[in-house]
């Protein structure tokens, strides 16, 4: 009976620690990090747990075959890759009004569904806010805002800041870029590193950004609702296709490779691989890249993950907000649809 | 209750036993790295490539173990199993082959489901197995986890009944799996 009861130690046991109860003491888990969203922004299932509010694009990548020098991805060969995205704002609210300061987010996902497709994520800031989970987390539960004052709870942020140097700096270089009128006119850029990796095996860091050929316009200013960048967003397609420039930025040896908070010395070397161009905008809906998760880890053969401990955490949690609404999809598509159309 | 005799045990054939226990591995060592992938946030994207990579080998594991089953006869059960108790054994071996093989292949529909391309040890292209929808991912998605830990909860009687038959009613059920030389074998192909 001993050893009866000894296996079902070790089986339950071994089971718990690995699903977390016994086991997550103080290590952070998917799970913390939703209840750590809808802790600050509630809880909206079906939506995303962040960058909850967006629209989504179809187009395609047109690349020039100048990337194929680093990476053979067949994405960077000359050709055109059709891809599915999505403009969003950041956040965990799906019905927050549009502020000129929200982090504004491209999601792409090239060559989707096929079985070389590129996924990125991209943000309109100079600089990522956190180098580490951790600090992303502390971070998050630091910007919650009280709901009696609509403002962030006394102190919190700067005791937050105390322990985080890197996203003081970060957000200092985040201030100097002020934000652009509107999704159009902004500079979208992937912040974590990633390699290329050529035929011959050759692994070189890179970061990846994309430059509008829409000229800028006069900063934003709030109009025509609480919808007014969206609806901005939305005219801007309708009267034609927008485009950005894909730049390939080449990391040297020295360049902080692990750590999104700090940018790259400007005077490096750029291969500019083609144009990014979105020429249809849509209600998300069952079926188009509402249903995507825009992980930054699906990646094509010719493009791996570096070390930088945010990429992986990503993928974790994307997954973990994509479970949590792919199956409240499927069991009230119709409301879903009707909210995100307001 | 008649004693059996001591000294003679019929066993499972060699090969049957070695894929028994190389399934035994296999299986628990996929459920463990699972549940800790659901759970982990540094080694997310290493493990589930690690996950599918044995998930594949559960399952072709299990195709060769089917085809043993229907072509070797297994050993005849200790009298000490009842005939109410053979029935459960029969079912509940049903269900472990069935589970076992439905389940990588759950995996692989999910993945397909969540229009992400499946890659074995970054390498292997496997094809989709099934329409890219999300709805039909969050279903799968739960489906997975339901047949995981039913697996856990069937291995733990399986391997609890074995242990109860060879432990307090002293009947060598456990035999009829292991390599133990000390023993006289009838093996039976």
């Amino acid at each position: 009976m001993a050893a009866v009861g000894g296996f079902f130690a070790v089986d339950i046991g071994s089971v718990l620690y690995a699903r977390g109860p016994l086991g997550s003491g103080g290590r952070l888990t998917p799970q913390a990090f939703v209840d750590a969203f809808r802790n600050v922004y509630g809880h909206h299932p079906g939506y995303r747990l962040n960058h909850s509010k967006g629209v989504a694009v179809t187009g395609y990548f047109d690349s020039n075959g100048a990337g194929a020098e680093l990476t053979m991805a067949t994405v960077f060969r000359q050709q055109r890759t059709p891809l599915a995205g999505r403009f969003s704002l950041a956040g965990g609210d799906p019905d927050v009004g549009d502020t000129a300061g929200a982090a504004r987010g491209l999601g792409l996902a090239i060559g989707y569904p096929g079985s070389d497709q590129w996924r990125t994520a991209m943000l309109n800031l100079p600089v990522f806010l956190d180098n580490s989970p951790q600090g992303f987390f502390d971070r998050l539960l630091a910007s919650k805002l009280d709901p009696a004052t609509g403002k962030q709870y006394p102190g919190a942020m700067e005791q937050f800041l105390a322990g985080h140097p890197e996203t003081a700096r970060a957000m200092q270089v985040v201030k100097e870029h002020p934000p652009t009128s509107g999704f159009a006119d902004s500079t979208f850029r992937g912040l974590n590193t990633f390699y290329f990796v050529d035929a011959s095996g050759e692994r070189t860091p890179v970061r990846w950004s994309l430059i509008p050929m829409q000229p800028a316009r006069p900063a934003a200013t709030p109009s025509s609702g609480p919808d007014w960048l969206f609806s901005r967003l939305i005219r801007d397609i309708r009267s034609g296709p927008l485009r950005w420039r894909m730049l390939i930025t080449v990391g040297e040896p020295g360049d902080d490779l692990p750590d999104a908070t700090i940018a790259w010395p400007p005077q490096r070397r750029v291969v500019e691989a083609g144009t990014v161009v979105i020429d249809r905008i849509e209600t998300e809906m069952a079926g188009n890249a509402r249903d995507i998760n825009f992980d930054p880890m699906v990646l094509p053969h010719g493009i791996e993950a570096s070390e930088d401990p945010l990429l992986p955490a990503r993928s974790a949690v994307y997954a973990a907000s994509f479970r949590r609404r792919a199956g409240v999809a499927g069991a009230a598509a119709e409301v879903q649809v009707d909210e995100v159309a307001q | 209750m008649s004693a059996p005799s001591p000294d003679v045990v019929s066993r499972f054939s060699v090969g049957s036993r070695v894929l028994h226990w190389l399934a035994a591995v296999l299986v628990f060592t996929t459920l463990i790295v699972g549940f800790v992938l659901a759970n982990s946030l540094g080694s997310y994207a290493t493990l589930l490539g690690v996950h599918m990579a044995l998930g594949a080998s559960v399952f072709v594991l299990f195709v060769i173990r089917v085809v043993n089953r229907l072509t070797h006869r297994p050993p005849a059960l200790p009298a000490t199993v009842g005939r109410v108790e053979r029935l459960t054994v029969a079912g509940s071996e049903l269900a472990l082959y069935t589970l076992l093989l439905a389940q990588p292949l759950i995996g692989w529909a999910m993945q397909s489901a969540s229009g992400v391309p499946v890659v074995l040890l970054g390498v292997l292209g496997l094809p989709p197995i099934a329409p890219v929808d999300a709805a039909l991912y969050g279903v799968l998605r739960t489906g997975h986890s339901v047949v995981a830990y039913t697996l856990v909860v069937l291995i733990a009687a399986h391997v609890s009944a074995v242990l109860l038959h060879t432990l307090t009613l002293r009947d060598r059920m456990l035999s009829r799996m292991t390599f133990s030389r000390a023993e006289k074998s009838g093996t039976t192909m």
